[in-house]
This record gives structure tokens, C-alpha cells and sequence, in this order.
């Protein structure tokens, strides 16, 4: 025996005689998970969100929450002389003196960009392997709340350095808010403390991106993961795996090799990004000015299908009674208000909606393949379509100048292929997987199959037999698992049942009668 | 744990992962991640170049990254082991028990229904009533502030200097953003803004009831856009229209910045122009509609 191990079992001896631990530990290191490349994903998403608190806390230390105006005297000599807000002088700074400052303030930005992407492809894969079915619809609700928060603290983040294109944004938002029927005007100026531009909305904006949004984005993440870890990874089906079993790879320690090596190589590629491929050069666009704006004005790429939702919404407002004394409801609260409130509602009520259809209560362990379900993959990449067309959309001005034709013909396209695309796209899926959607049994090898062309010119399927590549090798339970400290509950989490004491869990509780007199027995296993 | 104990009767992991070459590859990936740590010691210290400190902060975490990974795939056992799932759902036993402890408060509250509400409208009562300080404290109320500008009758035009703008100023299409004199410098600039253009130098009328409002070509409306409220900042000579680069709605000038293409709703308000005898352009009344995008409180 090394010393290492001696000296790591002393430890955990010394922590279970304060914790009682040795059972949580031993039932968590030998925990099942499987392994597939899709798996990764919220993976991504996770080591992304620790970069971002990393690289933001160092940003935090530089950057002023401030709209108070200054003259520019810094070392960014185009800019000298100039008047722009403290938030903006200070992400110059941060760019240009603080030592790593602008590979810091990058590597934020690439992360929080591939922080957002991988929660996207994470709720794809997700939604079209229907792994939100019961148990896990709140693990489901969870992650669509992560999205959404992330979504707005992205916004804002980027809102922070009081550029002339941020600025621009924050603008629009406003007008956004400002849209909602009846409390739109009350919501705009509770939010940026008068009309706009007033001088609060940075400050406002900063503690909400520092600390509230991070604060319960990571409150939630170590919900979603608990759950997780506690109901165990959904599986895809394959040799040996049941809708009751997990296999895959033990915890410790290929797992978690695996997966800290993983958090390394994220952060190496969002690295690779931040110091070699520039981001947002807040120093080119200039200071915000309310009066000013600049060409080609396109958002974060996660806030693209609500900029293009924007720009194909035609010229409509719902008007009752006249300028003075009348109502309305404004025109951008279809597109950036509406849209958005059913793309989630949309969203969270999914898996209630799918059960209202399927009737079905039982519990899945076990991924679906996207061929076996024509109708969830179809109405899916349908709607999928639906936002591809409109992040597109937000890049019209673009799309006219790349390919050199008017924006009218642009628009008009953009609008037809909103409605077409999904419409296309859905029903190819669908014909795809009705023609490809065997349903295998779950657990069942699969099969190769060889087509073989006769004599007389008619070609023969034939099922081939499986000769060696470990397929009749039997999967076994971790050797370490086998030995039980307790034998009557070898494979509980801790919560096992002792049958003496649900003898009596069931039995009135009331009685005051026996016991020590007048101290109420509360029964518990 | 007693490990050790089991390893006689399983197969032997340690011999079957015994792998000189990856162990080797490790080895270099862990060494360059510390090569390219020193090189970022250095790059900071000699004062930092992005570029640099991106690829070595990528070989140096990387390399960490790979070892791990390669160490975790490689050289420990992979199985596939299997593991029974437990049991999501407790036994109807258990069910009745957590029945029975719940019902122990339970029915404490329903016998005191009363109370209960009691205590209901009084927690209600102080979080709302507590509530208000707070959301009235973020900002005032609108009131009439969204159908206001600073534009008064007879204010001058300025630029964003504070420059007076006189009727020498633009050529034919010439632009200019010009504000209400003394408010050029305020925040209010956002919502004052007014986009000054000259389309022609004889009198302009845009629409009946306009027939002074355009002195020698000259015109002036709201720069912000009645669709989400950039400012509508690109004038195309050619063709008299006035484009907003956010959403690319077009106003078509000589007709009254009417909204003709994108998804503005509504023309920019005009503002009367006149020129006084000493050659400065003001304004004849403030705009006789709100200016910018669209809110509840507003009609048509």
C-alpha cells in the first residue's frame, strides 16, 4: 500500500467518524455512468459557466458600473478627447492596460456565447430523444429556466460596456418593454428609474449580472445536477441495458477523470478562442450616443430569432381610439414579446402536452432514438426551422449586400420561408422516419445485416451472425459493488427500507400512550 | 473499503491497463502544459500580448485536459459495468407514514381555518404593502413624460455642439441631428433628437395642413424610430428616404417620413420649421404627436 492511499483512507475515516459518510461515499464512487458523445453537451454548458464566473470576476475588479460622462485621456488613441460614459472608459482599460485584460474580457464573452449554444444542442438532444419524460420533467422545467435566465443575463452582460451597439440594444430594449399592454410605460421606468436613457440602468444592470442572475443560475445548476445524480443518467439503448439498469463506466475514477479532464479541455478551446479569435471590439464602435448609430447592427448570436422575428413583422399596431385618450398595443410586442412568452410556454408545458396525447405514465430510462418517433422529431425540426429562418432573418441588411439585391426581395423571401421551411422540413422528417423508424427492442445487439444480390438479379437480406467483438461477453456489476457492508440492501442509495421499522411507520400516530409520557414518538425507519 | 480483497477473484485491471505508449503520451501533454505555463509567466511578466497568452492558456490548460482524459480512458477500467436503478417511487407503507406525519400538522390547520386565513391575509398584507416602497422607489411614474419633448414654440436648432443652425447651413441633401437649444448636452438628446434634412431649397409641403412647416427645403423629423426607437440615422439622397439600421424600416421624406417599407408602423412626427429674420431655423410648435416607438397609454 502506497502512502497516498493510507493517507486518503485516514481522511475518509476521520470525515465518516464526524458524517457517518462511508456509505454515501462508497454508493457514489462506484455510481453507473453511461457513456455516449451527446452526453457531453450540458457537460459543455456546465464547464463554460465556471469559466464565465472565473474570467468575470476578474472583469469585476476593473470594470465601473457607471454612466457618469469623462473625457477619454487612456492609451486608445482614436478615442482621446472624446466623451463616453465611466463603463465604457473602463472596458477600454480592461482591453488596453489591465496585464491579460482583454484575453480575460474575451474569453468571457466566447464563453457566455458557447455557455448559451451548448444549453441549446444540450435541450435538443434532449427533446428529441424525449429524455424529459417522467421521471424527469422538472429536471426538464430547470433547465428551461437556466436557458432563459442565461438568455437575459447574456443580453445584459453585453449591455455592460455602454457601446454604441450595446447601447443600441439596450434602446431597444426599452421600446420592448415599454410595448407590454397596460404596464409596459410603468415597467419601462421602474426598470430604468425614469425615461429612457436616465442614468441607472448600468448600475442596475451590473448587480443583476454579477450576482443575482449568476446567484440562481448557480443555485439551479446544483439542482439540475442533484437531480440528476439522484434519479441516474438516461441511457440509449443497446447490449445489456433494461429501463431498470445503467450501464456504462464507474464514477471513480474513469468518470470523473474523464469529466475533469473535460472541464480542462473546454476551458483550453475557450481559451484558444478568447486570445486568438476577437470578439466584440468594443474600442471600434465607438462610445454610446444616444443620437448615434452604426451599420450593420446585429446582436449575440442567441439573441438573433428575436432581432429577425423584429425585422419580418409587418407594419401592424392594434390601435383603439385616437392619439390622446386612445390605447395600443405596439407593434414590437408581437415579435419580441409574444413570440418569446410562446416559444417558452411553448416549451415548459411540452411534456404536459405529449402526455395529454401518450397517456403514458411510465417511467423512461432508456433514450428514444428520433427515427422511432415521427411525430415529437417532425413537429420538432418544424419548429426548429421556425427559429433557424428567423436568425437568418436578423442578417437581411447583410444578405442584401452579400448577394446584391434589394432588401425588399430579402424580406419578402425571409417571410415566405418562415412559414415554408418548417412546413417543408417537418413533413420531409417525418416521411424520413416513418421509412427508417424500426423500433428494436430495447437491449437487444444490433444486428448486421447483409444484402446479398441472387442470380437471377433479386437482391436477398440476410441477418449475419455476430462472431466474436465481445458480444456474448457478459456485463457485470462492479467488483468493488459486490461487497456489501450491509447485505439485506446492496444496491440502495441510503434510502432502503428496514422492514421492522415500516411495521410501525404505518400504525396511528397519535397515541400519546406509549413511550416516554407526555414526548411524542415520531416513527422513523 | 477493502478493495484489495476482491482482486483475486476478478480479472486484474491494473496488468490489462498497462499501456507504456499513452502512459508516455501523457506524460508529454502533462510536460507542455508546463513549458507553456512558464511561457505565460513570462508573456505577463514582459506585459502580455492577447494573441500569446490565448494559445499558451490553450496548450497549458489543454494539456492538463488531454492527460486527464487520456489517464481516465485508458488506464483505469472502463467495464461496461451494469447497475441496478433503485427504486424512484417509495412503498405504500412508506407513503401512509409520511400521510400520517404531514397529517399531523395538517389537521391542526384545517380545525383552525380561521386562523389560517388570518395569518394568510396578514403575511400577504406586509409583503405587499412592503413591496410598494420598494418598486415605487426604482423609478417615477410615467405620467405625461412619453408624450413630451423639449421642443417648445420658437425654439432654435442646434447641433450637437450647441451650434446655432442657421438657413446657410446644408446643401441639398445635406443632414444634420439638431436638438432644442439648451438641451443638447441633457440625456434628453435621446428623445429631442431631430433629423434635419434638405431635400430642396424652395418650400416644402409634405401633406396638407404642412403648408409652412418646410422653409427652403427644409425639413425635420423625430430621429427616433417609431418602430423600436433607434435612431433613424442613414439619409439615401437618391431616392428621399430616411433608413433606420436596426430593423431597416424606410421613411419616404417628401411625403411626410411616411413609413413605406420594414416594420415601422407609424410616419416620424414632422416638426413645423420657420426662419426667423435674423436666418435661424426653429421651431414653429413643439410635435403634435409622441414621438418614437409605441406604448399602451397612446391611440392612433
Amino acid at each position: 500500500m502506497s502512502t497516498l492511499e493510507e493517507r486518503a483512507y485516514k481522511a475518509a475515516d476521520e470525515i465518516d467518524e464526524r458524517f457517518g459518510s462511508a456509505r454515501f461515499v462508497r454508493n457514489s464512487l462506484n455510481k453507473i455512468f453511461p457513456d455516449h458523445w451527446s452526453f457531453m453537451l450540458g457537460e459543455i454548458a456546465l464547464y463554460s459557466f465556471v469559466v464565465l464566473i472565473f474570467t468575470g470576476v476578474f472583469l469585476t475588479l476593473f470594470y465601473v458600473p457607471s454612466t457618469a460622462q469623462v473625457v477619454y485621456h487612456g492609451s486608445y488613441a482614436p478615442l482621446r478627447g472624446q466623451r463616453m460614459s465611466e463603463a465604457y472608459v473602463s472596458t477600454l482599460n480592461i482591453s488596453f492596460n489591465v496585464r491579460a485584460g482583454l484575453v480575460m474580457r474575451q474569453i468571457h464573452h466566447w464563453a457566455a456565447d458557447v455557455f448559451i449554444a451548448a444549453i441549446v444542442v444540450h435541450l435538443l438532444r434532449i427533446f428529441f430523444t424525449g429524455a424529459y419524460r417522467k421521471p424527469r420533467e422538472i429536471n426538464w422545467t430547470i433547465g428551461l429556466t437556466l436557458l432563459v435566465l442565461s438568455i437575459i443575463n447574456g443580453f445584459i452582460g453585453y449591455s455592460l460596456p455602454d457601446d454604441l451597439i450595446s447601447g443600441t440594444g439596450i434602446r431597444i430594449a426599452f421600446s420592448i418593454i415599454l410595448s407590454i399592454p397596460v404596464v409596459g410605460s410603468y415597467l419601462a421606468f421602474f426598470i430604468f428609474g425614469g425615461n429612457y436613457p436616465g442614468t441607472e440602468i448600468i448600475p442596475r444592470f451590473f448587480i443583476i449580472h454579477v450576482l443575482i442572475l449568476p446567484a440562481i443560475i448557480a443555485a439551479l445548476i446544483g439542482a439540475h445536477l442533484a437531480i440528476m445524480w439522484h434519479q441516474k443518467h438516461t441511457q440509449y439503448p443497446g447490449r445489456g441495458r433494461t429501463n431498470r439498469n445503467v450501464v456504462g463506466i464507474p464514477f471513480w475514477p474513469a468518470y470523473a477523470f474523464q469529466a475533469g479532464g473535460f472541464f480542462f479541455i473546454t476551458a483550453a478551446v475557450l481559451a484558444a478562442l478568447g486570445g486568438l479569435v476577437q470578439i466584440n471590439p468594443i474600442w471600434l464602435y465607438g462610445p454610446y450616443i444616444p443620437y448615434k448609430v452604426s451599420y450593420a447592427v446585429q446582436p449575440d448570436w442567441y439573441m438573433g430569432w428575436l432581432d429577425g422575428a423584429l425585422r419580418l413583422m409587418p407594419s401592424w399596431e392594434i390601435v383603439f381610439g385616437p392619439t390622446y385618450g386612445g390605447h395600443m398595443i405596439p407593434n414590437v410586442f408581437f415579435p419580441a414579446v409574444l413570440l418569446p412568452g410562446l416559444t417558452f410556454g411553448l416549451l415548459y408545458a411540452w411534456p404536459a402536452i405529449e402526455r395529454r396525447f401518450t397517456h403514458d405514465n411510465e417511467e423512461h430510462n432508456i433514450c428514444d432514438r428520433p427515427r422511432e418517433h415521427p411525430v415529437r422529431t417532425s413537429i420538432g425540426v418544424g419548429v426548429l426551422m421556425f427559429y433557424i429562418v428567423l436568425f437568418f432573418a436578423s442578417a437581411t441588411d447583410v444578405l442584401a449586400n452579400f448577394f446584391d439585391t434589394s432588401l425588399n426581395l430579402v424580406l419578402w423571401t425571409m417571410r415566405v420561408l418562415l412559414f415554408a421551411m418548417p412546413v417543408l422540413a417537418g413533413s420531409a422528417t417525418y416521411l424520413l422516419t416513418k421509412e427508417v423508424g424500426h423500433k428494436g427492442e430495447v437491449g437487444e445487439p444490433k444486428v448486421p445485416v447483409e444484402i446479398r444480390r441472387t442470380e437471377e438479379g433479386a437482391f436477398v437480406f440476410g441477418e449475419l451472425a455476430v462472431v466474436g467483438a465481445g458480444a456474448d461477453e457478459k456485463i457485470e456489476p462492479l467488483p468493488e459493488e459486490l461487497i456489501s457492508a450491509h447485505p439485506t440492501n446492496g444496491n440502495g442509495n441510503g434510502n432502503g427500507h428496514h422492514a421492522g421499522a415500516e411495521a410501525t411507520a404505518g400504525s396511528d400516530v397519535d397515541g400519546n400512550g406509549h413511550g416516554h409520557p407526555g414526548v411524542l414518538e415520531v416513527p422513523r425507519d | 473499503m477493502t478493495t484489495s480483497k476482491v482482486r483475486p477473484t476478478s480479472p486484474d485491471h491494473e496488468d490489462a491497463y498497462d499501456r507504456p505508449v499513452i502512459e508516455r503520451l501523457i506524460a508529454v501533454s502533462f510536460t507542455l502544459s508546463v513549458l507553456a505555463t512558464v511561457g505565460l509567466g513570462v508573456t505577463y511578466w514582459l506585459g502580455g500580448q492577447p494573441q500569446v497568452e490565448g494559445a499558451l492558456l490553450f496548450v497549458a490548460l489543454g494539456g492538463i485536459g488531454v492527460g486527464i482524459v487520456a489517464w481516465g480512458k485508458y488506464l483505469v477500467p472502463q467495464g461496461p459495468y451494469v447497475q441496478e436503478r433503485h427504486e424512484l417511487r417509495s412503498d405504500d407503507v412508506e407513503r401512509e407514514a409520511m400521510h400520517a406525519s404531514l397529517g399531523r400538522g395538517l389537521r391542526q390547520l384545517e380545525r383552525r381555518s380561521f386562523l389560517l386565513r388570518l395569518l394568510g391575509a396578514s403575511v400577504g398584507a406586509f409583503g405587499l404593502i412592503n413591496l410598494f416602497p420598494f418598486i415605487r422607489s426604482l423609478g417615477p411614474v410615467p405620467g405625461k413624460s412619453l408624450f413630451l419633448t423639449d421642443w417648445k414654440p420658437g425654439s432654435r436648432l442646434v447641433t450637437a455642439s450647441g451650434r446655432v443652425v442657421t438657413e446657410n447651413d446644408l446643401e441639398v441633401g445635406g443632414l444634420l441631428t439638431v436638438f432644442p437649444e439648451g438641451y443638447e448636452n441633457s440625456p434628453m438628446n435621446a428623445i429631442d433628437q431631430v433629423v434635419l434634412v434638405r431635400p430642396a431649397t424652395t418650400d416644402l409641403v409634405t401633406r396638407p395642413g404642412r403648408e409652412t412647416w418646410g422653409p427652403k427645403g427644409y425639413l425635420a423629423f423625430s430621429k427616433v424610430c417609431t418602430h423600436a426607437g433607434c435612431p433613424v440615422g442613414l439619409y439615401q439622397q437618391l431616392t428621399q428616404q430616411l433608413l433606420c439600421p436596426c430593423h431597416q424600416s424606410l421613411f419616404d421624406v417628401l411625403t411626410g417620413a411616411t413609413n413605406v417599407f420594414g416594420p415601422a408602423p407609424r410616419p416620424l412626427p414632422q416638426l413645423p420649421l420657420y426662419i426667423d429674420g435674423e436666418g435661424v431655423l426653429r421651431a414653429q410648435a413643439g410635435f403634435d404627436e409622441p414621438v418614437g416607438p409605441g406604448f399602451w397609454e397612446r391611440g392612433a
